[in-house]
């Protein structure tokens, strides 16, 4: 024991851990120093950026600093009855500021989006202070609640009450087609607007099955690539490769061009009388155009993985399997295929990130029935100016994939993964 | 009961890869049952190819295999029955020793009581019994080597082939892995082909050496007639060390004949020279030349120590003799009285019965 606790010292009389951390601290600033510009770089472009979404998606603070007043007054409001007289007060005095400023307008909007109805009572008011008819030496409360009869409604006063936190998870809930309601509890939404949570489905479900396509067209190719003398397996990668040096975009519209109904692969079924021509299926503008266009586009990132852990295993392991009595079929099963499940977890989790995530090709080829979430994020990114929204959509998506990293860890272990 | 001198036969196998050049040319092979056979050779003489045929990995372009009287080139590898053991082991990285050992036998759907048995006595043959639990990976290349000895047996196959299954080892274990291959052979009895082409492993391990060259056994016979009796020199230049003279024969009787060599004349036993004016290379190993012979040798030449090397157990020297700068000699320890200088004339002799006149290089 007492070795273990003993100090060692170098032959100059210094501890040796210190020492030694001397001796390396150079080489640990080198180290630093060259992957510092990559280190800044995703802290601005990754880390910060991402830091920005969250906070918008959750930031509710418009509102607040416009009602500052009226929310402190609130504070001791019970919220079953009307609020007291103080609480009129002080909202009749931040909406005064804000009729100053001019943006009573956007008080009414966000308040109609707590709850309908809003609109048409701001306005009253508005109209009301700015014909100077309230009098503030007398009693607010009652001449508020002549303004319109929803000013005498308990449930506006408890919407308002609902806006006051800074911050709101509105935008994940409605993501996922529920709200708060005025008791505060998470409800659905009605069944004819419930549409996020068919498109999150529907992205989960076409990334698993591009994910599946991808492997089962994959494994094949990969396996070819790596027992293929290297003559004929070059030129196979190439083949493979050829999709990665062609423009997404340009992918994306030669499948436009061959699925749609006038196209090349309908025309060809007509031809060999697979399908009669006034009868043409629908290839695109769906779902299977969606299945068809990712896989082609996806492929690569299963092969690859697949090819180099493929590219490893020594095939003696294959003979070695048959010679001991193992049927070509066992041989493969139990002595192959093993071996090669670092390279099918990369390829799979790689294309199921990839496809989770994919815009383009579904807003091309996609149609109604099949666009995803990540055209849900366009959309409000560019149509409805509703940044918070996607961003809490993107935030989302980013959990979600971080979940299923976590579930591949504790299946299969990370470090089992091999991606090139 | 005699044991079936034909277990496997291989009755005039040809082989193309490309259809151009035969790798194996008409290869007829009788091994007995219970045999050490090696299969010895350069790289690229077909050796493997032929181990590959037996094995079911490659088909015979022509000709046919059989084992125990049945031919096998339609039968799949995995119906052989034929133990392997490969160059680079081939164990099975993501199973464990014990789970190599039972995957021929599981394969084959024995019980697991028996399984359990079997694998035990296999691996204590090898003496690894308590490695059960460990993944290849965890073992030295001595112990994999030893594992994969082991699967190769689990199943108590008719044939064991390896295929230079100690090339990856270091000197001294693979010396000891020969011992042991050889004892676990001589134990219980299996038939092994063995693919090497070290020499040495193949005169310390094998009941029959098959000399492979260019697609043709060169020769096929036990470890010491091979090295005494070379029956050409192909063979004599392979196996061990060789002082070769070319000459033409001069004179020749039934068991000694005359070659004339550039600048001298020797003493010869035909070997497959016929007649007079045959070219022939002259092949003394060099052991059985002597320095200053005390007993009447009918060769007696002198020669020019070239250069020595020190061994340990023995001395070589180089001699320039008969216009042959490259002429070895090996000097035993015990005989420190030599004289062994730099450029010292030295007396040598052999009798002509060692020196084999074979086919001209």
């Amino acid at each position: 024991m007492s070795s273990e606790t003993k100090q060692i010292l170098t032959t100059d009389g210094i501890p040796l851990e210190i020492s030694l951390k001397k001796a390396e601290r150079k080489n640990k600033i080198k180290a630093f120093l060259l992957v510092a510009p990559l280190l800044l770089f995703l802290i601005i472009t990754y880390i910060f950026p991402i830091g920005e979404m969250f906070t918008r998606s959750i930031d509710d603070k418009m509102i607040t600093n416009m009602l500052p007043k009226t929310f402190k007054s609130m504070e001791t409001w019970d919220g079953k009855e009307l609020p007291s007289e103080e609480v009129f007060a002080s909202f009749l005095s931040d909406f005064k500021i804000l009729v100053e400023k001019k943006e009573h307008g956007k008080l009414a909007q966000r308040l109609n989006k707590e709850k309908n109805g809003f609109n048409t009572i701001t306005k009253k008011l508005f109209r009301q202070v700015k014909r100077n008819k309230i009098d503030e030496t007398q009693n607010i409360k009652e001449q508020i609640m002549k303004v319109h009869k929803r000013w005498r409604n308990v449930e506006y006063w408890q919407a308002i009450k609902r806006t006051a936190p800074p911050y709101t998870s509105a935008k994940y809930l409605k993501a996922m087609d529920m709200y708060l309601n005025e008791d505060n509890k998470i409800t659905q939404v009605s069944e004819d607007r419930r549409i996020h949570r068919i498109l999150w489905l529907r992205t989960v479900e076409v990334a698993f099955f591009v994910t599946v396509f991808c492997f089962l067209m994959g494994y094949p190719i990969a396996h070819l690539l790596a027992t293929l003398p290297m003559k004929y397996s070059n030129l196979l990668m190439i083949c493979v490769l050829l999709p990665f040096w062609t423009s997404l975009l340009v992918r994306t519209a030669s499948w436009m061009i061959l699925l749609q109904q006038q196209g090349v692969v309908n025309d060809f079924f007509v031809m060999i009388g697979l399908v009669s021509d006034d009868n043409r299926p629908e290839m695109m503008y769906n779902k299977v155009g969606t299945y068809v266009a990712m896989t082609q586009i996806l492929l690569p990132f299963m092969v690859l993985p697949l090819y180099s852990v493929m590219k490893t295993i020594s095939p003696s392991l294959m003979r070695a399997g048959k010679s001991l009595g193992g049927t070509p079929f066992v041989a493969f099963w139990k002595v192959y295929f093993p071996l090669t499940i670092p390279g099918i977890g990369a390829g799979c989790l790689l294309v199921f990130i990839l496809a989770i995530g994919y815009y383009i090709t579904p807003a091309l080829v996609g149609g109604a029935s099949g666009t995803l979430i990540s055209n849900q994020i366009a959309y409000h990114m560019k149509t409805t100016l509703d940044w918070s929204f996607a961003s809490a959509m993107g935030l989302m998506l980013l959990g979600g994939v971080l979940v299923i990293y976590w579930l591949y860890n504790k299946l299969v272990g990370v470090d089992n993964i091999k991606l090139g | 009961m005699s044991k079936n001198t034909e277990f496997v036969k291989f009755d005039k196998v040809d082989k193309s890869y490309d259809g151009k050049v035969l790798v194996v040319k008409d290869l007829n092979l009788n091994i007995s049952e219970g045999e050490f056979i090696t299969m010895l050779g350069p790289s690229g003489s077909g050796k493997t190819t032929c181990l590959m045929m037996l094995a079911g990995f490659e088909t015979p372009t022509n000709g046919e295999i059989y084992l125990d009287s049945n031919p096998i080139s339609n039968i799949p590898p995995h119906k052989r029955g034929i133990g392997m053991v490969f160059q680079n082991y081939a164990l099975f990285p993501h199973m464990t020793v014990y789970e190599n050992l039972a995957f021929p036998l599981r394969v084959r759907k024995v019980q697991k009581d028996e399984i359990d048995k079997k694998v035990d006595k296999a691996l204590s043959m090898v003496s690894l019994s308590g490695f059960e639990s460990r993944m290849p990976a965890q073992l030295s290349g001595g112990q994999q080597q030893r594992v994969a000895v082991a699967r190769a047996l689990v199943f108590d196959p008719a044939v064991v082939l390896m295929d230079e299954p100690l090339g990856a080892l270091d000197k001294n274990l693979r010396e000891s892995m020969q011992y042991e291959i050889k004892h676990i052979h001589e134990n219980i009895g299996v038939t092994v082909v063995y693919v090497t082409h070290d020499q040495g492993e193949a005169l310390t391990m094998s009941n029959r050496i098959a000399v492979f060259n260019d697609g043709k056994v060169q020769q096929l016979s036990s470890p010491d007639k091979l090295y005494e009796e070379p029956v050409n020199s192909f063979v004599a230049e392979f196996i061990g060390e060789n002082n070769t003279f070319g000459g033409e024969v001069t004179d020749i009787s039934k068991d000694v004949c005359k070659v004339k060599l550039q600048n001298g004349e020797i003493l010869a036993n035909p070997i497959s020279v016929k007649s007079k004016g045959d070219k022939t290379t002259v092949s003394i190993r060099p052991e059985r030349a002597l320095i200053n012979p005390k007993d009447k040798m009918d060769n007696n030449q002198t020669g020019k120590i070239e250069e020595v090397i020190y061994h340990g157990d023995h001395t070589r020297v180089r001699l320039d003799l008969l216009g042959n700068k490259e002429f070895i000699l090996k000097v035993p320890n015990s005989s420190n009285e030599l004289d062994l200088k730099l450029g010292n004339e030295i007396k040598v002799g052999w009798n002509s019965q060692d020196a084999r006149a074979l086919d001209p290089k």
